[in-house]
């Protein structure tokens, strides 16, 4: 039967085990349309019963960016960093990658708690569950990027370097997903972290660009700055988008770097814990 | 036929149970939560005793210990044994999602597990939705479900309601539309708990064809059950387990007959030991069971006198007392429920704080079976005590009507006399 060639290799083997635990990212592969499915279950559910669903996405950031622009824009006097680009945008533009992240830390963060009945009833390659949560933010992001696209042809700004917007949006993903998944693994065993989480992102988007151009960091403190990869992410969709802006600068390679320490170490870390779940959960 | 599908060795899987003081100071739990990160860093806290600080008693018990056993392709196998016996948890390890502490398990083709009907059905989302989300979660590729698909809604009887959100479904169509999805699965080994006892008898007896069929096939079935009947009915072999180790593996008639013997043994245990939750005070201290003649009985024989006596103590006389007893069957329905006010019985005003009261049912009109007693009591308008399921009486069969047949089980559960006659 067509069944056989996509069975794992057999026998699988059952045993405790010991510290760290390889990846297996090909038995993760194998659910990879789970992934897919638990995404669209919570895209899904997000708007059921809502009166005008879908337009909340476009109508929160919209919203928020206005009122930044009258208190930051206006009656604080912060300048954009593109000389092409008025507040509205500069700000839009800020808060489009902003709001992805924030939404993926905190729903990757909660998924492994909120997943509790699945993980005590069935088996799947843990991993699934905070990827998939991590994924559902990016419908929402796409439906907010045609509302920045429109702003765009609105103020007749042309983004300058379209091409490099997926890398950047990758390393956001890999960021709240890295930080998701060391959360995650914590919230099963300490309930505290779900209440330092609206703390935590609240503090993130402060130290973040989202308001006010990176410019405003002291070159000789940029290279600390980048320390937070979401400094990196913003200052690169800028970049990536508005132009007329700075160069992106030599700093967003510590912001990759930390990225990747953050995703890897957290792969690890969560396949290390995962296995306690079932018991403790 | 004869390939090994599972093979365990030496599996075990340990608990600890961890009871916090009560009252702890202040900066020792700041303490706690400053360090508690750093200790779990380490990776050190989940497992071992060392990463728990003096205040938080542990206590560890073998939920699973030392099971060894080879499950052949196609073979169904019964797991049995009283509540907290480890079933579940081996269940759990063999699919997967705990694992063993200790010992290894090897399994050789791809597992679907059953430890809960709709695990992962979201309330909001369509039948078909749903159908979907439940395929993928049990393991289920999403071509796989398309080609199921007509199967699965058929098997289920849910055509008309399948764009409607499950949370309006009844219990019934929720059930049959849960066990549907999982009984499409087609693995080639398949773990099922005690999942049947929800849903109707029309439906329970379609799942168990459908599992009978999964067998055939040559599928190797894995099975909890309570209900004895099902499990004799259904599998060729039985394991008992008993606070976690294997008491008996083989021809599951032999087996279920001696885990059914070990019941009526444990009758003697003082049941004012057993937990009690909800305010409730352990005043019911043993039932036990005697035959017409008054001698101490295990067994009953269908239609014949039994005779329940309750053992009490409490900390001061009873007032208007009042005594229950409830029997169901080992699938849970409720079959009859005797209590002295409803029948009437004349106990005195005040009763000793500790005495015997004695219950004498003159025809125990019960078809062969196990069957569970609920002894309770109280006081004037007070429950003082519930004690589920600490009787277990096992019906057997006697010549009732004089010709030599019973009822099965499975067409009601009381032997009713009648007269017959053709009156035109």
């Amino acid at each position: 039967m067509a069944r056989t060639e996509m069975l794992p290799s057999f026998p699988i083997v059952i045993r405790p085990s010991k510290g760290w635990v390889p990846l297996q990212l090909h038995d993760l592969w194998e659910y990879r349309e789970l992934i897919y499915f638990l995404a669209w279950r919570d895209l899904k559910v997000r708007y059921k019963q809502t009166f005008i669903g879908v337009a909340w996405v476009v109508l929160q950031p919209l919203l928020i960016t206005l009122v930044f622009t009258i208190f930051f824009g206006h009656l604080g006097n912060i300048p954009s960093d593109s000389r092409n680009a008025p507040y509205i945008v500069f700000a839009f533009c800020g808060l489009l990658p902003w709001q992805l992240f924030a939404y993926a830390l905190t729903n990757s963060s909660n998924s492994v708690v909120a997943s509790e009945r699945l993980i005590t009833k069935v088996y799947f390659p843990r991993l699934v569950i905070p990827i998939a949560a991590v994924l559902s933010g990016l419908v929402d992001f796409a439906l907010v990027s045609i509302v920045l696209a429109g702003m765009m042809v609105y103020f007749g700004i042309a983004p300058h370097r379209l091409w490099a917007i997926p890398f950047f949006v990758v390393m956001e993903i890999a960021t709240a997903l890295g930080v998701g998944l060391w959360l995650s693994a914590l919230n099963v065993r300490y309930r505290d972290v779900r209440h330092t989480i609206p703390f935590l992102t609240q503090l993130w988007f402060f130290l973040s660009p989202v308001v006010y151009p990176s410019t405003f960091i002291p070159e000789e403190w940029r290279y600390f700055y980048g320390l937070n990869p979401m400094a990196g992410v913003i200052r690169g969709f800028r970049w990536a988008l508005l132009g007329k802006s700075p160069a992106l600068g030599a700093w967003i390679g510590v912001s990759i770097a930390i990225t990747l320490v953050l995703l890897i170490g957290g792969l690890f870390y969560f396949r290390r814990m995962e296995k306690t779940f079932a018991d403790v959960v | 036929m004869s390939e090994v599908a599972v093979s365990a060795r030496g599996l075990g899987k340990l608990y600890f149970i961890c009871e916090r003081e009560s009252y702890t100071m202040l900066r020792d739990g700041l303490t706690r939560a400053l360090t508690a990160p750093l200790r779990l860093l380490k990776g050190k806290a989940p497992r071992t005793v060392s990463g728990l600080d003096a205040h938080t008693k542990v206590e560890f018990i073998w939920a699973v210990k030392d099971a060894s056993f080879d499950l052949k392709q196609g073979e169904v196998v019964g797991i049995i044994g009283s509540n907290g016996s480890g079933k579940s948890t081996l269940l759990k390890i063999i699919s997967r999602i705990t694992e063993p502490t200790e010992g290894e398990a090897r399994i050789y083709g791809r597992v679907g597990s059953l430890l809960e009907v709709g695990t992962g059905f979201h309330p909001e989302l369509s039948g078909r939705e749903n159908i979907y989300l439940n395929g993928a979660i049990l393991g289920m590729r999403k071509a796989e479900i398309d080609r199921q698909f007509n199967a699965i809604v058929e098997f289920a009887e849910i055509e008309k309601f399948l764009d409607m959100p499950v949370k309006h479904y009844s219990s019934g169509m929720y059930t049959r539309l849960a066990f549907s999805v999982a009984a499409h699965l087609d693995p080639e080994i398949l773990v099922v708990d005690e999942v049947l006892a929800v849903g109707d008898a029309a439906f329970q007896k379609k799942c168990l064809g459908k599992m009978g069929d999964v067998a055939k096939a040559g599928r190797t079935v894995l099975f909890v059950s309570h209900n004895m009947a099902v499990v004799e009915n259904l599998c060729s072999r039985a394991i008992w387990l008993d606070s976690g180790r294997i008491q008996a593996d083989g021809l599951v008639g032999n087996v279920v007959a001696k885990y059914i013997q070990s019941l009526s043994t444990r009758a003697d245990q003082d049941l004012s030991l057993i937990k009690r939750e909800g305010g409730l005070t352990p005043v019911i201290r043993k039932i036990e069971f005697l035959d017409e003649s008054g001698l101490p009985a295990t067994t009953t024989k269908v239609g014949s006198t039994l005779i329940v006596r309750v053992h009490y103590r409490h900390t001061e006389p009873l007032k208007n007392a009042y005594f229950g007893l409830r029997f169901e069957t080992a699938s849970g329905i409720n079959v009859f429920w005797l209590q002295t006010r409803m029948q009437n019985a004349q106990l005195p005003d005040v009763l000793p704080a500790s005495g015997i009261i004695e219950c004498r049912i003159p025809e125990l009109s019960l078809v062969p079976g196990l069957y569970f007693l609920t002894p309770g009591c109280g006081s004037g308008n007070t429950q003082l005590d519930v004690v589920p399921k600490a009787g277990q009486l096992q019906v057997v069969e006697s010549d009732f009507f004089g010709t030599g047949k019973l009822p099965p089980q499975s067409l009601g559960l009381v032997v009713v006399d009648a007269a017959w006659e053709a009156v035109g």
